[in-house]
């Protein structure tokens, strides 16, 4: 039965569905509703785990390796500057090759400060070697923490679950939290294989020369590209014990015959599939769920037969533009027909995102053909002449 | 050893009496660290004294690049480097994690005086200050020696590294020695301690005593570094038995914040002792004006230490002449 829970506690009811043994995370806007109701799941007794209240970001995330280094499922949360701030500790829990989970609750980096939401944290560890998956609601978020650990521990890599900020993590919505019972039938107790462990002692985490360092990236690329398949299966699994599927790496709705395209990632979807539907618009809507890995093959099915695609992103490369437009481009150039890319930043820093985006968008590419890069929403009047 | 029935007796030969206990050895040789190094005798030293069931955080530096150069480990326990700043932490979350599982293996965490002093200092306070059950030990060696001698905190004043190299205009490090640990002390730990690699049966016992306490502990092993100090391989002991016979390095012992142990010090040698037997002191004996000021300075510092911690040589031990491997407890504290 539903019921109606802000994002932030569903994803504590899920995180403690996983049976994570420790937990541990720092507060930062918007995820510090998710750790504050683990900490009361934990002080009323029901969840049984370790809670580390640590002194920073960079010890949260070490924490948590350490605890799954130790032989225990672990769990950490943070967002932003906090994502930043645990940036090295995350690069080396991916290249150690260990399945842990974090939730990023999406929200801009400063400067200028701002609390509110766009995935530029998360887009710039992109290149960190963890699985990345972005929700579009909160339900998809609930399900797809238990899904991560599943993912996790089958590929053994770290996996990041991306909702965005207060547009998610502080929205209530009427939610399904699934039971003990399906959540242990679907993701049965785990052994790390590379446990630290006195009776088998091994050595994790030494000094590689040159003469191995590209084999060790290579087998972690490999294994990031692997993990599709576990992303799709434990999707399918999920929905056969839950009924909701959400399309495995990606999520598609639209005519087939359409000839434009919309994609993006994040709650975004939830906007521009109502005001596909109000508008009676002819577009296809493409929704990555996984970014990491990138998926080519899945996105070249879903863009074929598109002449224009227009990518929409909470995030920028500054002095270089879309950083989702520029790896969808480079995905569908290997078409035959490639579409043309319209590549947009939108909602950066919270700038809300109106049913109206989508009209406006289809708009601009009329007006503009050829458009490469641009900031969408930008009210030039509001900035000094020589910044325009 | 025989039994006899008769007299229900048992005979043993006094050369089985003498033989000594087989140690533990958790650091295994064949190593890549240089000849003499302090650090990797300190650290087999700590590893005869914990014993097998442990597990091992071992922050960036020396100690981890010579004992694991893939696929090479000379650890015989579990053991895992991650990052250079992180060893407390990574070490809290493996004790977490053990307490989750009911299960009792002590954590221990390696750095440098780097890792410690400086950069992981922050995961160092929040690991004692949550009270994890962890042995942090330093090595500490006085420099950033794995990156070739850079100037750490833990640089003693007027020491040459080559980011804080005499001239014209300088004589070595401007600044002093961190007192890590009366800062470490001060978050009301069970037990931290200090000791020295050349005082190997007081380093044992203070391992000894820290894994039986359930908390946090910590023990700073003064590690002398001959590529560092500039010292011969075979001076490490004798250089690092000057630096606490001269009083520049304080055996101190502090349970709950309180000053209770000193190694005791009979007859204070002059710090010259100490640091003309080091290239990295050389500078202090140019004729001039500003390296004997400096010279006064540290035997001041060595002065200061010994009053601090009432290091003097008294009471119980009058009759070991040299003072030394006795730690003197009550001791008392006015600093």
């Amino acid at each position: 039965m539903p019921q109606a829970l802000e994002g932030s506690q569903a994803l504590a009811y899920a995180v403690a569905l996983c049976r994570p043994q420790v937990v541990s995370a720092y507060p930062i806007t918007p995820q510090t509703h998710i750790v504050e109701n683990i900490s009361k799941l934990v002080a009323d007794g029901k969840f049984q785990c370790e809670f580390v209240s640590v002194e920073s970001e960079f010890s949260a995330a070490s924490v948590a390796f350490g605890a799954v280094m130790a032989g225990s499922r672990a769990y950490t949360a943070s967002a932003s500057q906090g994502i930043l701030l645990m940036a090295e500790v995350l690069y080396n829990i991916a290249g150690t090759r260990v399945p842990l989970v974090m939730t990023c609750a999406n929200r801009a980096v400063s400067a200028p400060l701002s609390i509110w939401n766009d995935q530029q944290d998360s887009m710039a560890v992109r290149d960190a070697g963890w699985i990345q998956l972005y929700c579009a609601d909160n339900q998809e978020a609930v399900d797809t923490t238990i899904q991560a650990y599943l993912i996790s521990e089958r590929c053994e890599l770290p996996v990041m679950v991306c909702v965005d900020g207060f547009t998610l993590t502080h929205t209530l919505e009427p939610l399904e939290i699934p039971s003990q019972e399906q959540v242990d039938g679907f993701l049965p107790p785990y052994h790390f294989a590379r446990t630290l462990d006195p009776a088998r002692p091994i050595s994790s985490g030494t000094l590689v020369s040159p003469d191995h360092f590209s084999e060790a990236r290579h087998s972690h690329h490999q294994a990031l590209l692997k993990a599709a398949a576990e992303i799709i299966a434990a999707d399918d699994a999920w929905a056969a014990l839950s009924g909701r599927h959400y399309g495995g790496l990606l999520q598609q709705e639209g005519p087939e015959d359409a000839t434009i395209g919309v994609l993006t990632m994040g709650s975004i979807f939830g906007t521009l599939a109502e005001a596909r539907e109000e508008g009676n618009h002819a577009v296809r809507l493409i929704r990555l769920r996984a970014f990491r890995p990138f998926p080519v093959d899945a996105l070249q099915a879903a863009a074929a037969g598109l002449k224009k695609l227009v990518v929409l992103e909470r995030a920028l490369s500054p002095g270089g533009g879309g950083i989702l437009g520029s790896e969808v481009r480079a995905a569908l150039s290997e078409l035959e027909q490639p579409p043309a890319i319209y590549s947009y930043a939108v909602g950066l820093g919270g700038r809300d995102v109106p049913l109206s985006l989508l009209g406006a968008v289809l708009e601009r590419i009329e007006e503009r053909p050829g458009e490469r890069f641009a900031i969408f929403d930008v009210e030039v009047e509001k900035l000094p002449h020589e910044d325009r | 050893m025989k039994r006899d029935e008769a007299s229900n007796s048992i005979a043993i030969k006094v050369a089985e009496l003498r033989r000594r206990p087989h140690r533990f050895q958790g650091l295994a040789s064949g190593h890549r660290a240089c000849l003499g190094c302090g650090e990797a005798l300190a650290a087999r030293l700590v590893m005869e004294a914990a014993g097998p069931d442990v597990m091992i955080a071992n922050a960036t530096g020396c100690l981890e690049i010579f004992t694991t150069p893939w696929p090479e480990s000379a650890w015989r326990v579990p053991w895992m480097h991650s990052l250079f700043e992180n060893a407390g932490a990574i070490a809290a979350g493996m004790e977490a994690a053990l307490k989750a599982q009911g299960k009792t293996t002590k954590v221990l965490s390696f750095a440098g005086d780097g890792g410690t002093f400086d950069i992981g200092f922050q995961s160092l306070s929040g690991m004692m200050e949550r009270g994890h059950n962890v042995l942090y030990v330093c090595y500490d060696n006085e420099a950033y020696m794995n990156t070739g001698i850079q100037r750490s905190s833990s640089t003693p004043h007027a020491a040459m590294t080559t980011t804080s190299p005499p001239g014209a205009e300088r004589m070595g490090k401007r600044h002093l020695k961190k007192d890590i640990v009366s800062i470490v002390a001060a978050h009301h730990i069970p037990y931290a301690a200090t000791t020295s690699v050349a005082f190997p049966t007081d380093l044992r016992k203070k391992v000894r005593r820290a894994m039986e306490i359930e908390g946090p502990t910590f023990l700073q092993i003064h590690s002398p570094c001959p590529l560092g100090w500039g010292t011969e391989g075979e001076e490490s002991i004798a250089v690092g038995r000057l630096a606490v016979e001269t009083g520049l390095f304080p055996i101190i012992e502090l349970e709950r914040g309180q000053l209770t142990g000193v190694l005791p010090i009979r007859e204070p040698k002059p710090v010259i002792d100490y640091l003309k037997a080091q290239g990295r002191f050389r500078h202090l004996f140019q004729d001039h004006y500003k390296a004997r000021e400096e010279l006064e300075h540290l035997q001041a510092l060595a002065d200061h230490n010994i009053a601090t911690f009432g290091l003097a040589g008294q009471g119980v031990d009058r009759h070991d002449s040299s003072g030394i491997n006795r730690v003197q407890r009550e001791g008392v504290r006015s600093a």
